[in-house]
């Protein structure tokens, strides 16, 4: 340890009444372009937990990205939510559905060098299965059990048919980590100096701050482009917007439309936008008035969502009909809700009510933290007062959101966003509006008899035309009023090309220089 | 303050903070927001949301789950962050430093740029340029702390962009530090190359948090230099032929430095408040930013140890610019 001397004083002291001016000497500043063969990303949420399996960060989704640059997924997913070999090479049911069958595969190695092994996959499903380990999603993994290993290839028995077990494994807590590192350093030391078997592993973690990767050389899909990623935690938007324009980071998204359609127009800046799997809804909640179906149709049919999307969201949205995307597996095209003001007046006339005579009730939202969702709802209650409906508007934190609605407590109307990464219909109308689930809202029973037994079908196509009808149902009847989705603005330096996913995530091993 | 009265305080230290440890339980758990609630999967049954509810101790009844945390709490054991998976204790320890450390660069910066100002005004009393002085002072107080921080962010961080304006330390950096004061231990073992990168980030956040600061230090010790310099004291040595300059330094300041001690003291405690949306807004690794986050995932322990820890940092300046006051004064030394 060296003392502090009066000459260290002094040339501190120097140092620091230069400072201002020293770091606006070209390439000397934060103002200007990342190092070579670095890329810095201006993250929107903080990883609180490396551990991607359990807890509340493992089901956030979005800190999968950071999650999948250091971790492999049992199962790859392309940028529009198709599904492809990741450390399994294979997937798949036996023929009666009693067992599955997967394949690892042989060159992928760990960061510390060592091979991951089927050992590796059996260890993980069984951890994310023990219901004392702390997996949100144990729920599915415990459906298969009693694993066998052979060579490179596992079986499992299937103790309950799950139909999106394997789209699952691509998605949240579907990871693989190292038995062997976890077991010699425990769950602590895991926290501390995590390995992961992706393209990149962790090298610096400064909580809250920023994490720095460093290229995996022994990735089995080829080493990425850049040597070096620092993702720097900036939540907020306007500090990331600044963040962009000072040069300190090379990429950020969820960034206000405004700022997008400004910051992509300046020089050394591109801008790219994709619809994500992620829309913007509004929850009807079965309690008066939204048993009356002719206040729940006509609530919709006076919805311009068009116009919300074009006014509100700079025409950054999707219009959508169904809680099924573009995209996802049940969507289907034919389903639409018009814009309709006369039939929304004369729907709410059969029931006795009009302008002059409006139906009243509440709508929850929150405000600000979804782009505009305050707007857009004083918006739509303008919409809804032409017609005859006046709803109060009351705003809510997001977290008093999943209070309500686990308490099925929510106003005949709440306003809320719903992601669906693996486009599956089971993770959007399933969970959205089956009676038993805590995230839904219309506890009808016409639903749960719909929507109960696809849960369990085998046959995938009888599935998917299965949750087809029961979102034309849900369309005929009201039962959820879906708004549009949602579409990611990502800026970047001109000079990078970027791989935008549906799903949302901003996957650094599928960023190159251009 | 008399050794009688430091032991006062010190016995009432931990009331004080038993009281705010049931204020802050209890709020909790009343104000909306379940963080269960926040973190049930889809699918999962009641049973699965129970099952949960256990695994954090939220099923008891509200007293059991207050004495169970006391307890702990009474034995170092802050609980288990429900969001981040490490005992609160350690992530308070591994964070507080950092706005520790913020803190007192803000309150240099605050104390500096004022006593500077208020001496300005003094000298430049009568003049029309006290005016410019007093104006001066009246925006800084205006501007409230994270607002300087969005405009200092603009200013040095995008349109002049001669800052950085996220983090602590540059990413690229390895510190490598013993402790998690990085800026003193780097300081004190001669890395100036890590020091200059701390001080790098830490200058806007802590100007945000110094400016409106420093306007009160500036405008407190200036209404006190003007009612010292019209004393006989300083009547008498300007009599004597003493310079004013002379007289202000040596003998105005010093009296004139008690009230705004007291005074300014008191919103050192606020600047603390002021950290956590200026350490959003600069992404700086402090408690400040983490308690927004615990805030947002409905995080009890988290929550809760960050309150007892403001709360003990409030009692601890609140006592520390008594004792200080007291050094000042020696009406108060001597009884």
């Amino acid at each position: 340890m060296s003392s502090l001397s009066r000459r260290s004083i002094l040339q501190l002291a120097g140092g620091a009444a230069a400072l201002p001016f020293a770091s606006a000497l070209p390439g000397t500043g934060a103002a200007h372009a990342a190092a070579s063969g670095t890329l810095t990303i201006a993250y929107n949420v903080n990883l609180p937990s490396f551990d991607p399996t359990i807890g509340v960060s493992a089901v956030n989704p979005t800190i999968q990205s950071i999650y999948q640059s250091v971790f492999d997924p049992y199962i790859g997913q392309a940028a529009d939510l198709s599904f492809k070999p990741g450390l399994l090479t294979k997937w798949g049911w036996n023929e009666d559905r009693s067992k599955i069958i997967l394949e690892l595969r042989k060159d992928a190695t760990w960061h510390d060098g060592s091979p991951v092994t089927p050992e590796d996959v059996v260890w993980s499903l069984t951890r994310a299965a023990d219901l004392k380990g702390g997996n949100p999603i144990q729920f599915v993994w415990s459906k298969v059990g009693n694993y066998k290993i052979d060579g490179n290839t596992i079986t499992g028995d299937v103790l309950e048919f799950e139909p999106t077990l394997f789209k699952w494994m691509a998605f949240l807590t579907g990871y693989i980590l190292p038995k062997a590192y976890y077991e010699k350093v425990g769950a602590e030391g895991f926290e501390k100096a995590p390995i992961g078997s992706g393209p990149y592993k962790v090298d610096a973690f400064e909580r809250n701050a920023f994490l720095r990767l460093k290229a995996h050389p022994g990735y089995w899909g080829g080493k990425p482009a850049f040597e070096t990623v620092v993702f720097k935690f900036i939540t907020d938007p306007t500090s990331r917007v600044a963040e962009m324009e000072s040069g300190g980071s090379d990429l950020t998204f969820e960034i206000p439309y405004e700022e997008f359609d400004r910051l992509k127009a300046k020089p050394g800046l591109a801008g790219q936008t994709k619809p994500v799997s992620d829309i913007a809804m509004i929850f009807i909640t079965d309690i008066d008035p939204m048993l009356d179906r002719n206040v729940r149709l006509a609530a919709h049919h006076a919805i311009d969502k068009k116009a919300i999307v074009d006014r509100l969201l700079k025409g950054y949205g999707v219009p959508i009909s169904t809680l099924e995307a573009p995209g996802y597996a049940a969507f289907d095209p034919s389903i639409k809700v018009s814009y309709d003001p006369e039939l929304a007046k004369s729907l709410l006339a059969k029931s006795g009510y009009s302008p002059e005579k409006p139906v009243k009730f509440t709508i929850q939202t929150t405000r600000g933290f979804k782009p505009k969702d305050y707007e857009m709802i004083q918006a739509i209650v303008g919409m809804w007062r032409k017609v005859g409906i006046d709803a109060n508007i009351e705003i809510y934190e997001i977290a008093k959101h999943f209070e309500l609605r686990a308490r099925h407590a929510l106003a005949p109307a709440a306003f809320y966003n719903w992601g669906n990464a693996i486009g599956d219909p089971s993770t959007s109308t399933g969970f959205a509006m089956f009676g038993p689930s805590p995230h839904c809202a219309w506890k009808g029973k016409d639903l749960v008899e719909r929507i109960g037994p696809l849960w369990g079908e085998k046959d995938e196509a009888k599935r998917i035309a299965g949750y087809k009808a029961v979102d034309k149902y849900i369309t005929e009847e009201g039962e959820v009023i879906p708004l549009f989705q949602y579409v990611q603005p990502i800026i970047h330096k001109k000079g990078l090309k970027v791989v935008s996913q549906s799903n949302g995530m901003i996957l650094p091993q599928l960023i190159t220089p251009a | 303050m008399r050794w009688g009265e430091i032991i006062r305080r010190l016995v009432l230290v931990p009331p004080t903070l038993f009281g705010v440890a049931v204020i802050v339980f209890v709020l909790l758990r009343v104000v909306p927001g379940d963080p269960i609630a926040m973190m049930i999967p889809p699918g999962a049954s009641e049973a699965d949301i129970a099952r949960l509810r256990a695994l954090y101790g939220l099923d008891q009844p509200i007293l059991q789950q207050f004495s169970t945390w006391l307890g702990q709490v009474a034995s170092g054991d802050f609980g288990k962050s429900i969001s981040v998976h490490q005992g609160v204790l350690e992530l308070l320890l591994e964070r507080l430093p950092a706005t520790i450390e913020l803190a007192l660069l803000a309150t240099l910066i605050a104390v500096v740029l004022g006593v500077l100002t208020a001496l300005a005004g003094i000298l430049l009393r009568g003049r029309r340029a006290e005016w410019a002085v007093d104006g001066g002072i009246g925006v800084l107080l205006a501007i409230p702390d994270f607002l300087w921080a969005l405009i200092l962010l603009l200013v040095f961080g995008v349109l002049l962009p001669w800052l950085p304006i996220s983090g602590r330390v540059d990413p690229q950096i390895d510190v490598h530090l013993h402790s998690n004061f990085y800026l003193l231990e780097s300081l004190l073992t001669g890395r100036f190359a890590i020091a200059f990168a701390l001080l790098h980030h830490m200058i806007l956040p802590a100007l945000a948090l110094a400016l409106p600061f420093a306007a009160l230090v500036a405008r407190i010790l200036k209404a006190s230099l003007t009612e010292a310099e019209d004393q006989d004291y300083a009547q008498i040595a300007r009599a004597r032929g003493y310079s004013r300059p002379d007289i202000l330094l040596h003998e105005v300041l010093p009296n004139a430095l008690i009230p705004t001690v007291a005074l300014g003291g008191v919103q050192v405690t606020l600047l603390l408040g002021g950290t956590v949306l200026v350490e959003r807004i600069f992404s700086y690794e402090g408690i400040g930013n983490m308690a927004i986050d615990a805030v947002i995932n409905r995080d009890f322990p988290l929550i809760q140890g960050l309150v007892l820890t403001f709360a003990v940092l409030f009692i601890a300046l609140n006592l520390a610019i008594d004792l200080i006051v007291t050094v000042l004064d020696p009406r108060l030394r001597h009884g």
